[in-house]
This record gives C-alpha cells, structure tokens and sequence, in this order.
C-alpha cells in the first residue's frame, strides 16, 4: 500500500526541524527568528504530511495501518509502528495543533527561544509516537520520554512556582510509569512478546489481568488525571506557559484515555469489568466534585484546568462503559476538549500576554475593548459547557447515553456535569468579559491581532464544524471502537457463561 | 420552503452578527501590549486590582434600563436591522402559506438534510418536520418574531449596538425554529439550549449592568437543572427503544406499557418516569413553579426581548415539547396528573404574585408565568390542541402587553414602576387602546382570542380524567379573578387617576411608527386570532386538522362542549368579580389597598417577595454549593490529597534527608560500617542470585 514509511516520517520529522535549530547556533534575534520559523514550517509540513494518513486511511477496516516493523532489541522487541482509527484522531489532532502552538509563543518567549522550540519538536515526536508505536517497550519509551520536554518547558519557562510545579507534575507521573514498566515485564514473561497487536490477541491469565490493570491504571489515571491524582494539573496548568498549557490540556491528558483504550481494555477485558464499578465512581467524583472546585477559583487558568478533569471524568466513564456510545463518545470527547481547551488556554494566555496576571479578579468588561475575543471566548465557554451545535455536546452526550444503559446512577450522577458546568464557565466569562470596563489597568488593553485571530479562528471553525458535522471524527474511529467493544463483550459473556457452568 | 423558513433566519443573524463583529473590531484598535498611560497605578500591582473590582459592585447599580447612549450608533446599524427584519418578514409569509398548505389541505413536510451523530445504533440525523402542530408554532413565532424585529427598530433606536442586538434576535428565531421541525429528540435538545443561549445573550444584553449579568446566568442555569431531566429522559427513551426518531418512539411506546427501570433502586414505570424527566425540561424553559426564578429576572433585557423570548416563543417551548410527546403522555396517565399538578398550581401560585408587583415587566412576566401554567392544565388533561390553542391566542395578546409596556416604558423615558405612572392615557392614547385590548384578551373578555381559549382549558381542566383534575379546576378559576385583578390593576394604575410625576408625565409622547404598527396589528391579532380557530383547536374540527401531530385523549373534546352551563359561565363571572375589585381599589377607593398592605403586613411581604423563593434557594442551593466548592477545593485538593500525597510525601523525605543528614557524623567507622553492612548485601546476592547457574 504505501511505499514509503510514512509514519515514521511524520514521528520523527519534528527531530530534523529541532536539530536544525540546534545547527544554527548564535543567539541573537537573528537566531531567534530564525528558530520560531524552522518550528513553524516543520510543524506545518508535519501536519501536512500526517493529512495524507487521513487521506489513505481505511476507515472501513478496524486493523492497524500504515504498518512499519523492523528488528530492534532482543527478540519479541521491535520497532513495530501503525495507527487505528483509536489513534489517528490522536495523531491528526496533535500534528493540527503544533503550529499553533508555535505561533501562539510567537512573541510571548523572548529567553532560550532555540530551546523552547526544540522542547517543543522533540515533544511532537515523543507524542506521535506515543499514539502510533504497537510494541510495548516503544510505546513506553515515548510515553515516558514526553515527560522530559514537559518537565523543561514548565521548569524553564513557566510561571513563579514552576519549580513546585513541574516537579509535583513529574513525581506523580513517574510513580504512574513504574508500575507500568512493571506491568509490562510481567506481560512480556507471560507471552514472550511485547508485541501490542499480538498481546491483544492473547488471553491474560486472571490474576494477572487484575495486577496488570492496576498498574497501567495507576500510569494512565494519573496522566488523565481523574480523582484523587489530580492536583498535579492545576499547578501544572497555571505554572506553565500558554503553549505548554495548550499541549497539556490538548494532548498529553488524553494520553491516559488512550492507554485505556489501546490496553486496559482490549487487553484486559476481565479486569476492566471488574473494575468498572471502581472508575464509574472515580469518574462521577470527578466530575461532580472538580465542577463545584471550579466554581469556587480565582485564577483563570486553575479554573480550566479543574474544568478539563471534569471533561476528562466522562471521558473515562463512557471508556469503561464499553458500550459502543460510550467508547466512540470518549473518543470524540477527547478529540473536542482537546480542540476547546487548548483554544481556552490561548484565550487565557492572550490577555495574560496583556496583564501578565490570571487572577479572575483583575479582568472585567474586556468585551468593550475586545469584541472579537469577546467572541471567539464566548464560543469556546459554549463549547466548554457543551451547548448542542459545538464540538463539546456531541462527546459528552454520547459518553452518558453509552452510560445509561450501563449504569443509570452513574449517568445520573454525571449529568449534574451539566448543571454545574454551566455554572462556572459562565461565571467566568461575566467576571472577565462583560460588566462595565472600570479598571483604570485594562483601560488600554487591545483586542485580537491578527497572529492571535490566526490560531483562534481555525478553531472556532472546527468547534462549531464539528459540532453540527462530527461525522469524520466519528466514522475514522467507528470500525476500530466497534471492534474493540465486540471483543470486550465476547471476552466478558465468555467468562460469564463459563461461571455458568460451573455452577 | 420550509428549508428556506428556517434558514433565512440564521442567514440574518450571521449577516447581522458579522456586521456587529467587524464594526465593533474596527472601532476597537487591536495590538498586544498595553500602553500603561500612569505608571504610579501599575506600581500598585495586585491590591489596585482588588480594590477596583469592589468598587465595581458599589456604583454599577444604575437605574433600570438605562444605558449609555454617549456611544455612536454602530456602522451599519440599519443596514442589519433591514436585512434581518426583511428576511423574518419572508419567513413569516411563508409560514402561513404553510399553514394553510399542512392544516388545511394535509400535506406534511419530512425533510432530511443530513447525518449527524451516528454510532452504532445510534442514528441522529438533521431533519425538518412539519406536521400541522409544527405549522402553527412556525406561524406564531415567525409572525411574532417578524413584529418584534419591526418593533425594535424604533425601540432600539438609542442603543448603539444594534446589529448586536438584531443579530441576536434572528439567532433566536433560529433556534426556536429549528426546535419545532425537530424530528428527534436530539434535534429538540439543540433547538432547547440554541434558545437557551439566545435568551442568555438577550437578557445579558446590556452587558454593562451587573444586574443584566446575574439575571442572564441565572436564567441559563436554572433552564439547565431542566435540562438535566431532559437530558437523562433522552437517555432513557434511547435505552428501551434504541432511537431518538419521534416516529419510532411513537410506534415503540404502546410496548412500553407495564416495563419498569430500575431508578436508584425505585422500580418506575419505564413510560412515567420517562414522561417526568423529560417534562422537567419543560419545567425549566416553561418557568413552571420550583424553575419559575429566572423568568422575572429575564425581564433585565431590552423589552422587545422579553415580548418575544419570554412571553410568546421560547417559554411556551415546554408546552410544545408536551404536545409533540403527546403519544407518550397519554400511554402514562400518573406523569399527566403531575403536569396538571404544576400547571395548576403555577397559574395559581404567579398570578397571587403578579397582584401586588411594581415593575410594569414584572406584572406582565408572572401573568406570563401564571398563563403558561394554563397551558399545562391543558397538556395535564389530555386536551392537547386546547393548550396550543391558548399558546396560538397568548402569543398575540401576551407579545402586544409587553410591546405595549414598552411603548410606555419608550413614552416615559425608561421607568418602569408603575408607581410612578398615572394619568397617561391623555399623553399616549394609542397605547392606552391597544393595552386595553390585550387586557381584555388576557382576562378572558367575551370573544376576544383570550376568552376562547382559557374558557377551554378551564372546561378541559373540569372534565378531566385526572386526580388534581378538581385541583386544577379550582386553580385555573381563582387564578382567572386573579388575572383580571392585577391585569386592571396595571391599567388603572398606569392609565388612570393623576400623574405621580409630574416630570415624566409631561414629557411623555406617543412611539414612532416603527413601534405602533407592530402593537396595532398584534391588537387586531389579540380579537381575530380566537372565534376563526376555535373549532380547528378546540372543537370538532380538531382531529381533521391536528390530525396524526397530536394524540389526544379520546373523548375530552366531546366531553367540555356538555358541561353544565353554570361551569361554563364561571371564568367570565370571575373575570367580572376581578374587574370590578380593580375597579374600586384602584379608581374609586385608591386607600383601600394601601390600607389592606398594612393590616396584612405579613401577607403583603409574602407576595411582595415572590413567596421568598429567591431566597429559599440562595439558602438551600447557592450557599451550601459555593461553600462546598470552597470546603473540597481548600480541605480536599489542599489539605487531604496534597498534604498526604506529593507534599506529605516530599515533606516526609526532606525530613529523611535531615536524619540523613544527622547521621553523617563524620566519623570515618560510621561509614565504614554501613559499607560493611552494603558488601555484606551485595555479596549475598551474588551468592543466592547467580551461584545456582
């Protein structure tokens, strides 16, 4: 089919671009300038590149795509690279999203900008690969490695408190991956291979269904992050400078929603089920509990921030639903936060450029002097709250109606999202944009360049797209979550008409 | 054609909105730094910051409806308000020429534009469907719409963001219409919150006023407690039927007699329990009592707003969305007695309040509240077209009160305490006349639209098969003297009697055209709209003409046309009774009132306060969740996880590390020992590890 490793080139495209800037080595604005250019053409070539994978995409077929294998370490460890329609949505969103990134640090960098956008590259690499590696120890490599240029970006350029931030984000990730670094020795000694569509094929023992599962979930909860590991996030979130939040919220959170849809559950069926009581609780609490904390913030970015774990609590309680509602909705879900909160967090970084402040309190009347944020703001806070016709409905509607049918007290819990969802974006919005604009500070503000409408509006434009046409999300992903979903319940129906049995 | 209903609409509030965009961006100069004029300020920092948002509260409390009118118009304004107005005035064209085509001559419109969420079985597609009772609501809200946009052209003409406001408008008109051509339940939804939103927008117009602010949230989010049933009633309807198609469901529903779901451990009836969470939906856009809170405080918006949002369209979408149900209702008799219940008991429970309020708006906001309850007498009893019946009548008289109100609010220079009224009939007689007439088609006055319609629903709400169907009967019947009373009140109030100030009064003037045109002919829709259509609403042209778009209960309608005549004539003798109590507080004992206040202080202060739901709410909803907020944000983000999570964590190893530290003595044989106790470990573990290869 394809002739060329195409993946492999859309993975490791961003590591040319920042050794490119590595190469030139001066650091006069000249330099400078030159780095943020070298960035934004590599990011967009990406993105053009990983296009043609959407182009030549199968989406009847749920196997593994654009397959590239070659021997790497001992046997059963190879280099072993392919997508789905589980991780192309990942792969297309994080290619789509770097450039803006890119320009959304345009200005607001000026120290180490070399680094930063090399921190950025190699970061996109160690993404794309996450969502597109099919060997365990791979995936693992560039799950894990992603920490590294997170930890830099929010410890180098972030905010006062970085330090305390960027080291409570990297100790409760790391403490996540060594159980799962156990885990996957464990499956290795079990099946001889680290091989994932092989191991997604083989039958785990029981017990070690339940130990394996409890060690990847304590890797992908924290990432995701649900109830209770989740105040890494908001310090991480408020340290951390807008390109990094945007990454953050965007891409890196929704790593978790892959792991359990890449492992936990086709892997171990039993275990999820199992457990789905468990994450149906910690998904509710989420929801539930970080909507009244978000009610309640000061500053503009904890707030999102404690929003994105509400968004992330039915992300998670339509997966283990495993009702095909259910799984394709946590997929669009993730899709669409992470289109609406990264364009939240430029929202946010546009007026922080302004102010240099997020707190709540100092913000008032923009709209008077900002109409066009006004706007574009008060799409995404629609967004946010998941107003039918925007991205954010579609995903949260089809997580709980996958739920219902599962578990009607959870649903129900969930749907309070709704309520309070409501609450807290909006109030947001009437203390930061409307009122009457009297605070002598923001008399001067301006509203929207045009490099800032740049990365607003091709997001307003898929907010809304999507919200009235998900059907090209939703089908690249249909065979793959109906695949998925099939084998679960055979799995599941398995055990249970042999406990019949039994009996 | 019906396409082009529909779409016309939002093709004028893009227009319209990328006029106000671009206008207002190009007044507003746009560039990333800020230009700090005084730096002594920005040495402040943070506490400047703090002390400004105070002031915020302290002096932004301005009077009612008053805003800056210092800015210059938009550019473009009339270019928006001609392009929205002219295409709501095609739309409303067309939707009578449908009405005649569906209501008439039977020919449905089912038309599917295309997919939208599809997954597994899950099939949701865009369609438009128009059946006769979709047809009638296409008239009343573009017909209506069309007026307002008329209306506002002259009401708005001092607001500087008019293509805002226009845009606005027909975004609203949208949303309520892609709401009534929904052909799923999913499409419903997204016409509900588009509507939603609309309001929100509407309401937190003036966008300057924190009061305009709080009132806009609140209306979004105790619409959104309603959603919440809705949403859950969705899922459940999808759960047993595998579809959200209203022909489906429909066909499906008969099976669902005698299913139960188990509900937090209740085994419902599968019909009833669907039937409830979805009317709480209703509920909430319908203001019925326990979600009434929002819809006075909406009265913040511009009045056009208010005539069109929350007077003849959106909040008689509850009603509709009972109606378009209809074949569920019926199949779950216990969900009907609760609709009654709330419908009676809100006709009822706002018409006491809208006896003794102040606010022009608001009198006419509770009378709203308390018509719709109305409505849901109707929906209750099984009479379905008779409810739409007093939608169809309600949306002219209702819209013309308010439009009315604020061609007196326009005369008197924006105050709206009819305290402050009297005497104007001499200055604006025009609207003294057609406020006369709305009233008169309120109250219920023989053969204007009103008294066709209410009379119906008192006589269904009799005949019901119902257990509050007496309930609702009593209800509706107080609730009409009641009617009459406040109604009168307003008039006598405003109209009559000497002017309370005497500043106003004299500088009150009639409106321009722009705003007696619209009132005048929704004054001869006021009359016309009841005797030409009551026998296709509530007689026995009902079945040819509802035909399959309304399942109603059998025999209601035979049923209210043989009811004693003594019933029959009870609404209009209250009508009287109303009147005529009015008439002596108001015109010939004017201290009779005053007087019965003070006896009955407590009485008073009740009503005065709207039966104190807004504070029993704040007490029971608002504080306790913020202090929740507060309590998990700072005990529980703070204190539990994070104190025994990462920070206990690194506090416990900082304090290791001081032991740590603690035990480098310096004393070579310390060290010495403890490398011991390491070579002693290591070569164990070679010994054990690797001697048994």
């Amino acid at each position: 089919m394809t002739t060329w490793p195409i993946l492999s080139v859309v993975t490791f495209l961003p590591v040319i671009g920042a050794v490119a800037i590595y190469l030139t080595r001066d650091d006069d604005e000249a330099a400078r300038r030159n780095a943020r250019w070298i960035a934004l053409w590599t990011t967009l070539v990406t993105f053009a590149v990983s296009l043609i994978l959407v182009w030549r995409f199968d989406a009847a077929s749920a196997d593994f795509q654009f397959v590239e294998k070659a021997n790497w370490l001992a046997s059963g460890i190879t280099y072993h690279m392919g997508v789905d329609g589980i991780s192309l949505p990942f792969v297309i969103l994080t290619t789509a999203l770097m450039p803006f990134c890119i320009i959304a640090s345009w200005k607001s960098v000026t120290v180490r900008v070399r680094e930063y956008m090399m921190a950025f590259l190699f970061l996109e690499t160690l993404m794309v690969g996450t969502f597109s590696a099919l060997d365990l120890v791979l995936f693992y490599l560039f799950f894990e490695g992603g920490l590294i240029p997170m930890f830099l970006i929010i410890g180098v350029w972030g905010g006062p408190r970085r330090v305390y931030a960027s080291f409570k984000f990297f100790l409760y990730t790391l403490l996540g991956s060594v159980l799962m670094l156990l885990a996957i020795m464990a499956l290795y000694w079990n099946a001889g291979t680290t091989d994932i569509p092989t191991l997604m094929n083989t039958a785990v023992p029981r017990s070690l269904q339940t130990w394996a599962w409890l060690a990847f979930f304590a890797s992908f909860a924290v990432k995701m992050p649900m109830w209770p590991v989740h105040t890494w996030l908001p310090d991480a979130h408020v340290e951390a400078p807008t390109a990094g939040s945007v990454i953050l919220a965007a891409i890196l959170l929704k790593m978790g929603g892959y792991g359990f849809l890449r492992f936990s559950l086709p892997m171990f069926p039993l275990a999820s089920h199992d457990f789905a009581p468990l994450v149906f609780s910690l998904s509710v609490i989420a929801i539930v509990y970080t909507s009244l904390v978000a009610l309640m913030q000061e500053d503009i970015k904890k707030l999102i921030a404690y929003s994105s774990v509400a968004h992330m609590g039915f992300v998670t309680m339509g997966i283990f639903a495993a009702t095909t509602q259910g799984v394709a909705g946590g997929v669009f879900q993730m899709v669409s936060h992470g289109i609406v909160s990264g364009a939240l967090f430029l929202c946010v970084g546009i007026v922080y450029d302004r102010m240099h402040t997020r707190e709540i309190a100092a913000y008032g009347g923009l709209v008077n002097r900002m109409p066009l944020y006004a706007m574009v703001f008060m799409v995404f806070t629609m967004a946010n709250v998941g107003l039918p016709g925007t991205s954010g409905f579609v995903g949260e509607f089809m997580t709980l109606l996958g739920t219902f049918k599962v578990s009607i007290p959870t649903a129900t819990f969930a749907t309070l999202g709704v309520i309070l969802s409501a609450a807290y974006a909006l109030w947001l919005y009437r203390k930061v944009v409307f009122g009457a604009l009297t605070k002598p500070s923001l008399a001067s503000i301006k509203d929207l360049t045009w490099r800032e409408s740049l990365t607003l509006m091709p997001l307003v434009f898929l907010t809304i797209l999507f919200g009235v046409y998900p059907k090209p999300v939703l089908d690249m992903s249909a065979a793959s979550v109906q695949q998925l979903v099939n084998n679960y319940n055979a799995a599941v129906t398995a055990v249970k008409a042999a406990a019949l049995v039994a009996q | 054609m019906v396409q082009a209903i529909v779409f016309l609409p939002l093709l004028g509030a893009i227009l319209a909105g990328l006029i106000a965009l671009f206008g207002a961006h190009a007044r507003n100069p746009s560039g990333d730094e800020v230009e700090h004029h005084d730096h002594g300020h920005h040495d402040h920092g943070d506490h400047a910051h703090a002390s400004a948002a105070h002031d915020d509260h302290g002096h932004g409390d301005h009077g009612h409806d008053d805003h800056h009118v210092s800015e210059p118009p938009a550019q473009g304004s009339r270019a928006a308000e001609l392009i929205t107005t002219g295409l709501l005035m095609i739309s409303a064209l067309l939707s009578w020429i449908v009405l005649v085509d569906v209501g008439f001559q039977h020919h449905d419109y089912r038309i599917a534009l295309f997919p939208w969420i599809n997954s597994g079985d899950l099939q949701v597609s865009w369609a438009l469907r128009v059946d006769t009772l979709t047809a009638v609501m296409l008239v009343v809200v573009n017909t209506v719409s069309s007026l307002v946009h008329l209306y506002s052209i002259g009401y708005m003409d001092e607001d500087p963001h008019r293509p805002r406001f226009f845009g606005y408008l027909s975004l609203f008109t949208f949303a309520m219409l892609m709401l009534v051509t929904a052909d799923n339940l999913v499409q419903l939804f997204f016409g509900w919150e588009g509507v939603g939103l609309a309001s929100y927008l509407l309401i937190g117009f003036w966008y300057q006023k924190p009061s305009a602010n709080a009132a806009a949230i609140k209306a979004f989010v105790v619409n959104r407690v309603g959603d919440f049933g809705f949403a859950l009633g969705i899922f459940a309807v999808y759960m047993l039927l595998k579809t959200t198609d209203f022909e489906t469901i429909f066909a499906g529903a008969q099976g669902l007699t005698g299913k139960t779901i188990n509900f937090f451990g209740w085994n419902a009836d599968a019909l009833t329990l669907i039937c409830l969470l979805l009317f709480m939906g209703a509920m909430g856009k319908s203001a019925q009592f326990l979600l009434h809170t929002w819809l006075p405080d909406a009265m913040e918006g511009p009045t056009p707003v208010s005539a069109l949002i929350h007077a003849a369209t959106m909040v008689t979408a509850g009603v509709f969305m009972v109606a378009r149900l209809s074949p569920l209702f019926e199949l779950a008799p216990n969900a009907q007695a609760v609709v009654m219940f709330f419908g009676a008991t809100t006709a009822f429970f706002a018409a006491t309040v809208g006896l003794v309020q102040n606010d022009i708006k608001r009198i006419v906001a509770y009378s709203t509240c308390s018509q719709l309850g109305y409505m849901f007498v109707a929906m209750g009893a099984g009479a379905y077209s008779v409810g739409i019946f007093h939608l169809f009548t309600h949306a002219f008289f209702k819209a013309l009160l308010f439009l009315g109100s604020g061609s007196v609010i326009y005369a008197m220079h924006h105050e709206q305490d009819i305290r402050n009224m009297g005497g104007l009939w001499r200055k604006i007689p025009y609207t003294y006349a057609v406020m006369v007439i709305g009233t008169l088609a309120l109250t219920g006055f023989p053969l204007t639209a009103g008294y066709f319609s209410k009379d119906a629903i008192i006589e269904s709400a009799y005949v019901a098969h119902n257990p509050f169907a007496y309930y609702g009967f009593a209800m509706t019947v107080a609730a009409a003297g009641l009617t009459s009373f406040y109604s009168w009140r307003l008039i006598f109030k405003t109209f009559h009697g000497e002017p309370h100030d005497q500043h106003h009064y004299e500088a009150a003037h009639e409106a321009p055209l722009w705003i007696l045109i619209p009132i005048g002919i929704l004054a001869a829709g006021s009359i016309l709209a009841g005797y030409p259509f009551k026998e296709v609403f509530a007689g026995h042209g009902v079945e040819e003409f509802f035909r399959e778009s309304l399942k109603m209960h059998p025999h209601i309608i035979d049923e209210m046309h043989h009811i004693p005549k003594t019933i029959a004539w009870l609404p209009t003798v209250m009508m009287a009774i109303g009147l005529y109590i009015s008439y002596v507080f108001y015109i010939r004992r004017p201290y009779i009132p005053v007087q019965l206040a003070r006896e009955h202080p407590m009485l008073y202060q009740f009503l005065l306060n709207k039966w104190y739901f807004d504070e029993l709410y704040d007490l029971i909803f608002v504080r306790p969740t913020k202090w929740l907020g507060r309590f998990l944000w700072k005990k529980g983000d703070g204190f539990v996880i994070d104190g025994f999570g990462p920070d206990g964590v690194s506090a416990r190893v900082l304090d290791v590390t001081r032991n740590v530290v603690k035990i480098q003595t310096g004393y070579l044989y310390h060290y010495a020992f403890a490398m011991l106790i390491g070579v002693a470990g290591l070569i164990t573990w070679f010994m054990f590890g690797l001697g048994g290869q």
